[in-house]
């Protein structure tokens, strides 16, 4: 009943507060792409064990599909991307729309595909060098988009301008992020609910053990990579609109920031939880935001001191940390069998 | 009674130490089939040949009469054909009903049935043999703060729950406190009994193996020094020289 209260506050805060705080909307779009990205990390890095430093490889991948597939319906995309903006090249709302609805789904769908044929390759890697292998496929990703010309190579590629108010855009972009990250976390609480949520822990646990048990390891660990890229690169290509113009290197394949951004927000929040990215990604943004404002210049080194305070000393993020503190609250407990069963 | 598991000739060696020379043997189908000798025996090398998790160098494997040593650890476990480990292996940050039900056989199941939540009779029947083996009271604490015979006994129950065709333990027995060794000896048996599972046991506990098993075979220096029944293994002067030093 108090959880059912609960949901139903954030759901209408999260529906009211672009209106109560207008000039901050696009902060909390970019506090949602947080919840997104941390939510899908956690997805294989905490509730799988295996920590990808390369999820951002699908958020650019998300943002250069909404691209090719917006562009692509109207135009020709290497004549646009030759033209550098010289042409005229101008979008009906229609046209806006629908590429925009078919991009989503087009972004999360090839990603998924790509996450199969990554996860095919590295799933082979434990520990630290599956991090390192997959940080290798974004690097490498970026540089390859940043020399192939037909998608605009290292100068980036431009999405149409949306049509009608840029305020009123500014508020579909927001709730276009919101909605997916509700229906993440609704996907998430579902999933960890089912065997293959179980299956997925106890890879994570003991991978030989789960291997001796009969369980099939690695299709369980592509399905749930494929279906965390799904999301990562839905965000990527609603990205993509948001920020209208993009190139590989600084904004697509942004190994260093939203690469890493991700991995903190799980790591404050507790990983292997459901609601700890949550916490975790509303945390680091504030943090982010405060020390970007007040401390500017500083801000990288607060950021290092803030990720080595977490590694070193909460390691288990907040809501582990609650854990440790509060075993009951989580359920643990030791229970007799009540007395008419045991008859 | 035929012969669900049979090895013939199985040689393993590592680099120049001959861990299994030449063996042969048989796991009756139904039956409860121990495996004895002494440390360094070559017992668990021949276990992990039998489950894949190294190539044999010369031999023949087979499971139900097909062909599985050249088939990986997943596959062969997918068969039915599941192993318990001599140090435990449990998930330990899980509690114990989740360990049990993370044990329900995936290899029966379909991706869409993965999908789903484990069902009522999936927890009943956690439960169930939670009290089988007297976990239940402790069901709900993480599993890595049981004691290592509780932790022994939930991997015991955990094999169970995934309804294996044979069952390898082993040393089931090994770190058990003595007075809760008959009442594993009990539950072993009925597991054999009443579930139909087939079990092939290392055990360096005689009076446990004699006590349970059909058929005894005894390994020494890596090759097979005796079979039969336990009451001729007991008293096979081979045997008794491999375990005491002969003189």
């Amino acid at each position: 009943m108090n959880k059912a209260l609960l949901y139903i506050a954030i759901i209408a805060f999260t529906i009211v507060a672009p209106f109560l705080f207008p000039a901050y909307n696009t902060q909390l779009a970019t506090l949602w792409l947080m919840i997104i990205v941390a939510l899908s990390w956690d997805m294989t890095g905490g509730q799988m064990g295996y920590n990808s430093l390369g999820n951002i490889f699908f958020y650019g991948t998300g943002m250069y599909v909404a691209a090719v597939v917006t562009i692509g319906l109207v135009y020709n995309v290497g004549e646009y991307t030759a033209a550098s903006g010289g042409g005229i090249y101008e979008w009906t709302p229609t046209q806006y729309y629908t590429g925009l609805a078919l991009s989503l789904i087009a972004a999360g769908l090839f990603c998924s595909l790509c996450a199969i044929i990554i996860g095919y390759l590295t799933f082979g890697l434990r520990g630290p060098y599956f991090a390192i292998g997959t940080l290798g496929v974004a690097i490498a990703a970026g540089e390859l988009v940043s020399n192939w010309d037909w998608v605009g190579g290292g100068q980036g590629i431009s999405m149409p301008s949306p049509p009608g108010d840029f305020e009123n855009f500014k508020f579909l972009i927001y709730f276009l992020y919101a909605a997916t990250g509700v229906a993440l976390f609704m996907f998430c609480k579902w999933l960890y609910s089912t065997r293959f949520g179980a299956a997925i822990n106890a890879i994570r646990d003991d991978e030989e053990k789960a291997e001796a048990m009969g369980i099939h390891t690695l299709r369980y660990k592509l399905v749930a990579w494929a279906m965390s890229a799904f999301f990562v690169g839905v965000a990527g290509a609603i990205s993509a609109f948001q920020l209208i113009h993009f190139e590989p290197l600084e904004t697509a394949y942004q190994t260093i920031n939203l690469g890493i951004f991700m991995v903190v927000c799980v790591l404050l929040g507790g990983k292997g939880t459901l609601w700890g990215p949550v916490i975790g990604a509303i945390m680091f943004h504030v943090f982010k935001e405060l020390t970007w404002n007040y401390f500017l210049g500083w801000q990288w080194v607060a950021l290092g001191a803030l990720i080595v305070v977490v590694v070193v000393y909460f390691q288990d993020g907040l809501m582990g940390w609650l854990a440790t503190k509060k075993p009951e609250w989580f359920g643990e407990t030791i229970e007799e069998k009540p007395v008419e069963a045991a008859q | 009674m035929s012969s669900i598991i049979e090895l013939n000739g199985v040689s393993k060696s590592f680099g120049g130490v001959k861990a299994n020379a030449d063996i042969s043997m048989k796991v009756e189908k139904g039956g409860i089939t121990g495996l004895i000798g002494p440390n360094g025996s070559g017992k668990t090398t021949l276990f992990n040949s039998i489950v894949g998790y190294h190539p044999i160098d010369k031999g023949s494997i087979k499971f139900e009469g097909q062909e599985i040593s050249k088939m990986l650890v997943p596959e062969i476990a997918r068969l039915g054909l599941l192993r318990t480990f001599q140090t435990t292996r449990i998930y330990g940050a899980m509690n114990c009903v989740q360990n049990m039900l993370i044990s329900l056989p995936h290899r029966k199941m379909s991706l869409m049935d993965a999908l789903k939540r484990n069902t009522r009779e999936d927890y009943e029947r956690a439960e169930h043999l939670l009290e089988f083996v007297g976990l239940y009271e402790k069901r709900n604490l993480r599993s890595g703060s049981l004691s290592f015979g509780q932790q022994k006994l939930l991997e015991f129950a955990m094999a169970l729950m995934n309804e294996p065709t044979v069952l390898l333990l082993d040393e089931p027995t090994a770190g058990i406190n003595p007075t809760l060794i008959n009442g594993l000896i009990d539950r072993l048996k009925r597991a054999n009994s009443e579930f139909g599972i087939t079990l092939l046991i290392i055990e360096h506990n005689m009076r446990v193996i004699m006590n349970m098993a059909d058929t005894v075979y005894c390994l020494a220096h890596g090759e097979m020094l005796a079979s039969g029944k336990p009451e001729d293994i007991q008293d096979d002067p081979r045997v008794i020289d491999a375990y005491l030093g002969a003189h």
